[in-house]
């Protein structure tokens, strides 16, 4: 009997050591997937992963989730007319539901009639200015960033599928230099965070893998919704470098390159993070 | 404040029954205490009070002060004892009331 009880104590001790590192080290219950060969990551992890499980749990619950209320705003604004032509979103596209399924999953997008890709934020103006004739909306206006929640909301749970061959591979190529460039007085690339050491924790915080899955994502911090190119230029001016001006070439084709990185990772928009 | 309250309970409920409620509503909750380029102090604008009544009778009351953070989220319970209709309304610092009604009906 002695002896069964003294190999209960060791083995309630090793599971003890082990519940120890498992709670230290929260990259156990990072799940992600598997990432396509040729890839810079083995296992592609969304930033919910890294985020508390009260953020977490703010973002599950579709009632909870702050970034609705801006879904709900633009599907109000997709149905009302707007500018000199007297449309709507919905004269063109329809029903949202249907029609932009997938539509934001897939940009940035290549323009044949640009010649260059364009993203969620510049395809919306181009809608607005060529086909209503109305006002583009300004970047980081509250119009223009709920509008591209909506759309992009509508692509929730599908993959990110980005194309980054043909006319596109040059920006991609341009892009992935951006991330990989040191900039600013820290002297840190794109790379240096969020490839090299994403999961540790530094500025009390988790370091993620740098996804843009979730985007426009609401900040906690901000009490908003932020767009992507708004938290490419934070990273930079956080690095203390000059950053590029939104919808820049520069941020479109870091934008491409991003969404490689997270390819397959399913849309979250709106998502919620620190 | 022109946005729709985001209000979530249960359609129906027992006779007894303690229910949750949930309530989401789009505001700035500018709390006073910050200042614009300008250097000018932004005058405080945030959701003061906020109420909820069913069939007339007080439920659940509060206070907001500027501490809270936008777009204020609030949950709480209710015991449902008949059917009737809960009423919610979020006072503004400029005197304007936002209201919401919800509906819950007994189940057989």
């Amino acid at each position: 009997m002695s002896i069964r009880y003294g190999s209960l104590a060791v083995l309630a001790s090793a599971a003890l050591a082990l519940s120890a590192v498992a709670t230290f080290g929260q990259e156990a219950e990072r799940k992600g997937i598997p990432a396509p060969p040729g890839h810079v990551f083995k296992t592609i992890i969304s930033g919910y992963q890294f985020r508390t499980k009260e953020t977490r749990a703010l973002q599950d619950d579709d009632l909870e989730n702050p970034g609705f209320l801006a879904v709900e705003r633009a599907a109000d604004v997709w149905k009302t007319v707007d500018g000199g032509e007297g449309k709507s979103c919905m004269s063109c596209h329809g029903e949202a539901e249907k029609t932009m399924k997938g539509v934001g999953a897939a940009m940035p997008k290549w323009s044949e009639k640009l010649n260059k890709p364009v993203n969620l934020e510049q395809q919306i103006n181009i809608c607005r200015t060529e086909h209503m004739k109305a006002q583009p909306w300004a970047f980081k206006s509250k119009e223009l960033t709920d509008m591209t929640t909506f759309v992009r909301f509508q692509s929730r749970g599908m993959p990110v599928a980005v194309k980054t061959d043909g006319p596109m591979s040059p920006w991609f190529e341009k892009g992935k230099e951006i991330y990989y460039t040191r900039v600013g007085q820290l002297d840190l690339a794109c790379a240096s965070c969020h490839e090299k050491n994403n999961g540790k924790f530094m500025r009390a915080d988790f370091l993620s893998q740098g996804q843009t899955n979730g985007f426009p994502t609401y900040r906690l911090r901000d009490q908003r919704l932020v767009p992507l190119h708004e938290r490419f230029e934070g990273c930079m001016f956080d690095v203390r470098g000059v950053p590029y001006k939104p919808l820049s070439d520069e941020f479109l084709a870091l934008e491409l390159y991003v969404a490689w990185r997270g390819i397959g990772l399913p849309v979250e928009t709106p998502s919620v993070r620190n | 404040m022109a946005d729709k309250p985001r209000i979530k309970l249960p359609k129906e409920a027992k006779k007894g029954e303690i229910i949750q409620i949930k309530t989401l509503v789009s505001h700035l909750m500018e709390s006073g205490q910050r200042k614009d380029a300008q250097g000018k102090p932004i005058p405080r604008k945030i959701i003061n009070k906020f109420t909820c009544e069913f069939n007339g009778k007080p439920v659940f009351s509060c206070v907001l002060e500027p501490a809270i953070s936008a777009n204020p989220y609030i949950q709480f319970d209710a015991r449902v004892d008949e059917e009737g209709t809960f009423k919610f309304a979020w006072t503004d610092d400029d005197g304007s009331v936002l209201t919401a009604e919800e509906k819950i009906a007994l189940k057989a």
